[in-house]
Formats: structure tokens, sequence, C-alpha cells
């Protein structure tokens, strides 16, 4: 149980000396509350699979330190740190059965075979693998082998975190989602800090209560699913989270105006300081976007195709160069494919070099 | 289901059974001829049924005494070297490096014996451990050991069995180390969360996934020494006396020697019989290692209880390499 820090942490495979755009980790400074359920969310080779080795002590960072309540573990290795990690593949014992893979964190520790016996009986109760613990893991599916992972984790009482690697890569579609609720149940019943890194964003939004996304080495966004979605940091995250993601335009923008293209989209907020030089965009969700009938005041758009996903439909339109997605009303029709775009002011963004540029009220 | 009858498929098959034919029954069967008669020589053959396997498998008779003693021989030799090269061949698996530019050149130091013939690893060996001019047995004995092959059987054996695992433990060695390296690295961080030592590693990761490799050490390494002949022969002729004649070094100089054809040929047979024997149990008790593994695998029920209809048990998971 602790609050873990990272403080300027970074690390880079080729060293302490590489340039800092190397780095597979460029520097970070955070808090990870204890109890927390956290998902580390970013496309592969994002570095999220890194931050969490150097956080479980497999990896040393080039730079920084990692605080356990206070206690600064850098040097510690990873027996010494105790965290638990769940891989991506399962690590199964093979030649014992499911009890002693349990057993053996608490073995290797020298624990007395009583404390042992109670304390996988425990844990076999909590994972629903009673019904196992005297069988051999190597027959087991991958979903059991992923529970008998989290179980050898669980099972030592001191864990500060447990730390899971897209652990539901191998498992099937439909145990995915049992799982996944298991996690999230144990988390409410043991309240264990817990780090969850994955690709998918489905996942990381049902399964934490901070998304923490990255990009290429940084930590973009770190926020409440909610807050991802109703105000991304950074254009990446708009548009990694979110399905279709975030519409993001090149716009000329003053005041409360953003010009695209020649045409005019009001703002709710007033943006007269942007950095000059600056990258200006324009970001909205396709879900505050309507594709209506063409009409004088309306930015005009061509649609490509319309996609219906059952609730709700997306259009796919193309203003100029630039791909849309938008919202079609039920019983939207074009017959002649062209399209007026409506705008909901309170929802767009407008982004300076990518970074999310806060107007004034 | 209705097949199409065409007999005259089976002519594709004729070559091949010419060329085995040829190349290997046809040598067999003369060797069992051979083994049911005798011959004194201007190619005059008498019948003698199986005088000669009856007279082979009898201690008390010369033939009899001979094959079982170098039978003997070569099974304590076997058992022998296996019990030192599977060992030291894990143990040098083991310490080798796992990556970096040492790994190509402990590849290559180990591979060296291996690419060197039969005979000249003989040879090599019968001078180093000579007495007057070998730099082994020079050493020996001027570091006051009375070390001397030829004459002494103690000596020769160890000499023999040296030379062995100096030539093939890099075989069990490279094998182990291929089976080692199979292991994904998820394995070893899990064990060192798990707070794992470094005997546990091996024991609960490393010697199960070596499994394999090395029953296929084993069986390799027994075969070839149960049929070695070439270096112990060019090393200690098969002496002091007979003391290190193994079975082939036996039969070489039955056929050979004394150009005993009927012995000879008896002997090759109940030989070439053994050597089969122990391929088949090997065999079976390597397959079957694999298929109870996945009889159970798909005989067994998928572990949880199954939310819908028509979902299938997932088959044994194989872990791809590369993980993390």
């Amino acid at each position: 149980m602790a609050r873990i820090d990272l403080v300027d942490l970074a690390h880079s495979y080729a060293g302490n000396n590489a340039p800092q755009e190397s780095f597979a980790l460029k520097p970070v400074t955070m808090t990870w509350r204890q109890g927390g359920a956290y998902a580390l969310l970013g496309p592969s080779g994002c570095g999220k699979t890194t931050l969490l080795n150097v956080i479980s002590g497999i990896i040393t960072p080039s730079r920084g330190k990692i605080l356990f309540d206070d206690k600064d573990i850098t040097p510690l290795s990873t027996q010494k740190r105790n965290i638990a990690q769940v891989f991506q593949f399962p690590v199964i014992y093979d030649t014992m059965t499911v009890g002693q893979n349990l057993a053996f964190p608490l073995k290797n520790r020298g624990v007395p075979k009583a404390d042992i016996d109670r304390r996988v009986a425990e844990i076999g109760r909590l994972l629903d693998l009673e019904p196992y613990l005297n069988r051999k893991a190597t027959r087991l599916t991958a979903d059991a082998k992923q529970k008998i992972s989290l179980g050898r984790g669980l099972v030592r009482n001191d864990v500060a975190a447990v730390l899971f690697d897209e652990p539901l890569t191998v498992i099937d579609p439909e145990l995915k989602w049992q799982l996944r609720s298991k996690l999230k149940a144990l988390h409410r019943e043991l309240d264990l800090t817990m780090i969850y890194v994955t690709h998918d964003q489905t996942e990381a939004l049902t399964f934490a209560d901070t998304v923490v996304v990255m990009h290429d080495g940084r930590v973009v966004q770190s926020g409440t699913p909610a807050e991802l979605f109703d105000k991304p940091a950074h254009t990446f995250v708009g548009y990694f989270i979110g399905s279709p993601g975030m519409n993001i335009l090149p716009a000329e923008v003053r005041g409360r105006e953003a010009k695209v293209g020649g045409h005019v989209i009001a703002l709710n907020r007033a943006y007269d300081n942007l950095p000059s030089g600056a990258k200006i965009e324009i970001g909205v969700r396709p879900e505050f976007v309507e594709v209506v009938a063409p009409a004088p005041g309306l930015l005009t758009a061509r649609i490509e195709r319309i996609d219906d996903l059952g609730r709700i439909r997306f259009a796919r339109v193309r203003v100029g160069d630039a791909k849309l997605a938008a919202r079609a009303p039920g019983g939207f029709t074009s017959p002649d494919g062209s399209a007026g775009l409506k705008f909901d002011p309170s929802h767009v963004h407008v982004y300076a070099d990518s970074l999310l540029v806060e107007g004034a009220a | 289901m209705d097949k199409t009858v065409n007999q005259k498929a089976w002519f594709l098959v004729l070559p091949v059974f010419l060329v085995v034919a040829f190349s290997a029954v046809l040598p067999l069967m003369t060797v069992v001829n051979y083994s049911m008669q005798d011959t004194f020589g201007n190619n005059q053959f008498f019948w003698n049924g199986v005088g000669w396997f009856k007279e082979l498998l009898d201690p008390s008779t010369d033939l009899g005494g001979r094959f079982l003693a170098s039978l003997g021989r070569n099974l304590f030799f076997s058992l022998v070297i296996l019990a030192i090269e599977v060992p030291l061949g894990i143990v040098v698996a083991l310490s080798m490096p796992r990556e970096g530019w040492t790994v190509a050149a402990c590849l290559v130091i180990l591979a060296l014996p291996l690419l060197i013939p039969w005979n000249v690893v003989g040879t090599i060996w019968q001078i180093f451990g000579r007495p007057d001019i070998g730099l082994l047995g020079y050493v020996l004995n001027a570091a006051g050991f009375d070390y001397n092959y030829v004459s002494n059987d103690i000596d020769a054996w160890v000499t023999v069995i040296v030379m062995d695992v100096w030539h093939w433990t890099s075989l069990v060695a490279l094998l182990c180390y291929a089976g080692l390296k199979s292991i994904p690295e998820a394995y070893y961080q899990a064990a060192q969360i798990d707070g794992a030592s470094r005997w546990a590693v091996f024991k609960a990761i490393q010697l199960p996934k070596m499994n394999r490799v090395l029953l296929i050490a084993v069986l390799l390494r027994f075969m070839d020494s149960f049929m070695i002949y070439t270096e112990p022969f060019v090393v200690t002729g098969g002496g002091p006396g007979n003391s290190t004649t193994f079975v082939s070094i036996e039969l070489v100089k039955i056929a050979l020697g004394q150009f005993d054809l009927g012995k000879a040929a008896a002997l090759s047979l109940v030989y070439n019989l053994i050597i089969l024997i122990v391929c088949w149990i090997f065999y079976t008790v390597m397959t079957n290692a694999g298929v109870e593994r996945k009889v159970q695998a798909a005989s067994e029920p998928a572990v949880e209880p199954k939310p819908s209809v028509g979902l299938k048990p997932v088959p044994a998971f194989k872990p791809k390499e590369g993980v993390a």
C-alpha cells in the first residue's frame, strides 16, 4: 500500500547521454494515489511498457527518482519493491499445481507453511480458482493462467501496487469482459493501487478512474475518462480517444472566432493571446458536429459515406483537403452529397502546437 | 466415398523401393544370411541355424564372453559420459552470455570440438596423453602421478572418458542453450518479482523448459557413445588387454581380424537390435510426453463457467517470444 511519486523520471535504452528526443520515456513528474485504478494508455512504442517496467524495477531509469510513500526506491531490486506484475502472456510455472504457483512467492520469502496455506486458500477463493488448486497449472485456459499470475502478486499481503502489462491480449473477447470486471471488483475490495497498461481505449476507460495518455515517450494528459473526452489537453488525446477520434482542423483564430477556409466558426471563449508562429488548430469531437442540409452561414462539406453504428450514425465528410466525421441525425439524407456542418461552440477547442489553449471567458 | 482405383500408382513407388532394397534390405539380408551359416573359407558355407546367436548370449563360450563383457563396458561407458556431459552441458549453457558479441564467440568455441573428425580427436588425445612427448601425460608424470594409458586400465578409461566429454559436452550445451533461449523474458521478470532465488528459477522455469531438448541430448549422446568406435580405437586400440574394448571394437576384431563372418554377423544383428530398441523406448517416451499434455488439455473443459453458449475451450496456450 503506497503512494507512488515519479520525480523527473526518464529512461533511454541508449543511456543517459543519448539526445533527449531519442528517450523512450521523456522526463515525467507525477503522483499515483494510494488505492487508485490507473490506466496507461497509448499506441505501441509510446513508452508505456517502459514506464511500467521502471516502476516495477525491471528497468533502472537513466534519470530521476521513484518514491514509494516518500521513500526513494529507485536503486532497489524488483524483489524489494513489493510490487506485483501481470504480463501480457501468462507466466505459469509449468511443473507446479495452481496452488503451488500461488504459494511460490511466499515460499521464496520463507513464510511459514501454515500461513502460506491460509493465504493460498484465501486468494484461491477470491479469484475463483478454488476448484483448481490441486491441478497442474499448464492445462488451464489463458484467462485462468492470467488469474494465477495475478494471484501470485496478491498472495503477498505487502504489495504496494499491482501492475498489468496488457494482461488481456491473449484472452477471448467474451472472457476479457469477465476478467476486467473481476479486476475492478478486486480493486474495490482490496484497496490496491493498480496500474494497467493498454493500447485499447475501451479497456482503459472502463477499468481506470484515472487514465494517463502517453504519446511518443511523453505523458500528454492524465485525467478521468470524462476529462479526456470533454477536454483533451493534446490533439493526440483527442484523436486517440473516442471513436471516431476528434476532428482537428487548421484554423485562424482571433477573439471568439475561428476561420476555417474562409468560413467563420463561433467560439465560446476568447482567444486573444495565442502564441505567434504556433500552428493553430481547432478540435471538435464528431459528437458535437452535426451534418444538416446546406444553408448559408454553414461550413459546406462533401459527404463521402455514412457509417451506421446502430445507436448513432457518423457521416464522413470532406472540407477542402481535411477529412472530418460528424453526427448524422436520424432521417438525414443528402441527395447531391453536399451538406452543411453545424458546430457546438461550447465543445470547439483551440490548440496551439497541439497543446490545448484555455480561452478567456 | 468413391475412390478412383488406379493400381498403376504403385509404379511411382518403384524407384524408392529399388533404392531402399539395394542400399538397406539386401545388405541386411546378407548379414542375416551369414549369421545363420559357418564357413571355412573358399566360399563354402554350412548351415548353422541359430547356433551363433546361442553362443553369443552364453557367457561361458568365448564369443558370448567377449560380447557380454564388451556390452557391459559399453553400457558403463555410456552411463558415465551421460552422467558427466548432461549436468556439465547444462552448467555451461546456463553460464553462457545471453546477448552481445560474446554469444557468437562462445558458440564458435563450443562448436569447434564438434567439427573435428573422430579419428583426429583420437589422435590428438593419443599424443596429448603420451607420457614421453604428450603435454598431458608428461605434466601428470612430472607432477608425480604415475599416468600411462597404455599400461593402466584406469588411466585408459579416464583418458577415453575425458576425451568424450571434451568432444561432446558442447553438443549438450548447445542444445540446452537453444532451450534456454526460447524462454520468454517475462518468465525471468515474473520470477524476479516473485522473489525466486537462482536455484528456484532453475528448478521452476529453466529445467522444465529444457526438458525436451535434454531428452534429445540424452538420446543422441547415448546412441553415439553406445556406437563409439574410432576415438577409443585410435587412443587405446581397445587395451590395455581388453579393458577399453567396446562392442564395435569387438565386432571389427571378429569380422575383420578373425574373419569369422557368421559370428560377426550374429553380433551385428544383436547390436543393431539393441540400438533399435533403445531408440524406440526413447522415441515413445518423448512423443508420449507431448501427447499426454495435449490429450489432457483437450479432455479437460475450460476453467471458467461459461456465460454464453458455443464458447469453445481455449486450447493449450503457446507463449510467443518477445513478450513485454
